[in-house]
């Protein structure tokens, strides 16, 4: 159910940018999912398929973008991938420090698209 | 044949949410009531901590704090009722089976209520660690429960949620000592997960903990 919501909100994006570029059919639509954020590629695009039809969305394939849990440390500035759902302690993979915050991970984002 | 454009969108998924959201805020400011959004999976007794809290938020303070509950059950009005009894208002948010609330639902309950004399409402979300945990309802705090037979690992496995919260309820203490939950792989996960994060042992049915509970709340709603 969750998916159906948030593809409804994909495609308002994707019609509205479409009719602003007077796009006459939506090839490709990338979505960018940060790693902590839940939704399911196949699901989207099941959904997305359905409630397109007849628009210039329609057979609009949907790509996902995972992108990782990314820190930045405010010790030694140094930038680092890593993930949070494991036991390992949270700090920098460079100084050792536990003064790290994430810059990125949760992202829910449409990013682009191609249109003809 | 016209040549395959790139356009560059970045716009993100919930933005309109999160505007609703805003509006949604501003107007229980006006109305100086704070709202707070309770998630959990299903069974890990939020209607049970809905009505601990009413007990002990009006036995810890005069005048008394006006309170109210919106449930969101995806069909019965079984919590709405047992809040009732309680002698607190409580309103039905049907979901339709929708698994969370957003924050257009909670902008189509508000009127509904009189908020005027609500200083604490409290929504009372779908039952699912998944879905409430991505969605902005307007609340001004949100707070999980994670019940002690649900096992000390959600951490692992619904991370935002407990990035989202502000505070984690870890209810049903009193099963604690017949299990392996280990509370301190529980903090430690959730620690990790999210470093602010206030965490309350508490249980409804023995009454452990509610009152620290409710301090925190009552401090958070400026009481």
């Amino acid at each position: 159910m969750h998916e159906l919501g948030i593809t409804h909100e994909i495609l308002e994006i994707v019609l509205r940018y479409a009719r602003r570029h007077r796009v006459t059919q939506v090839s490709k639509v990338l979505l960018e999912i940060g790693e902590l954020s839940d939704l399911e590629q196949e699901w989207i695009q099941h959904y997305f398929d359905a409630i397109s039809r007849g628009s210039v969305a329609e057979g609009a394939r949907i790509e996902v973008k995972k992108l990782p849990c990314r820190f930045f440390c405010r010790q030694c500035g140094n930038e680092f991938v890593t993930t949070l759902t494991n036991d390992e302690p949270l700090i920098c993979y460079g100084c050792g420090s536990e003064a790290v915050e994430m810059i990125s991970g949760s992202e829910y984002t449409v990013k682009s698209m191609e249109a003809t | 044949m016209r040549e395959v454009r790139l356009i560059q969108i970045e716009e993100d998924i919930q933005a309109d949410n999160r505007l609703e959201a805003e509006k949604v805020r501003r107007r229980l400011e006006e109305a100086g009531t704070f709202m707070l959004n309770l998630m959990s999976s299903p069974g890990s007794g939020k209607t049970s901590l809905i009505l601990k809290t009413i007990e002990a938020v009006q036995s810890m303070r005069t005048p008394a704090i006006g309170m109210a509950v919106i449930e969101a059950d995806m069909d019965s009005q079984v919590d709405a009722e047992t809040i009732l009894d309680a002698g607190v208002p409580a309103v039905q948010l049907r979901t339709g089976g929708f698994c969370h609330v957003d924050s257009y639902m909670v902008a189509k309950t508000l009127p509904s209520l009189d908020l005027e004399p609500i200083d604490l409402l409290i929504l009372e979300n779908v039952g699912n660690l998944i879905c409430p945990a991505q969605s902005d309802t307007g609340a001004n705090s949100n707070v999980m429960i994670l019940s002690v037979p649900e096992g000390d690992d959600k951490p692992l496995k619904y991370p935002l949620m407990f990035r989202e919260c502000e505070a984690l309820v870890v209810n049903k203490s009193d099963y604690l000592q017949m299990g392996d939950f280990d509370m301190d792989s529980l903090r430690r996960r959730a620690k990790k997960l999210n470093p602010e994060i206030e965490i309350f042992e508490v249980s409804c049915k023995t009454g452990a903990g509610v009152q620290q509970w409710a301090e925190w709340l009552l401090r958070k709603i400026g009481r």
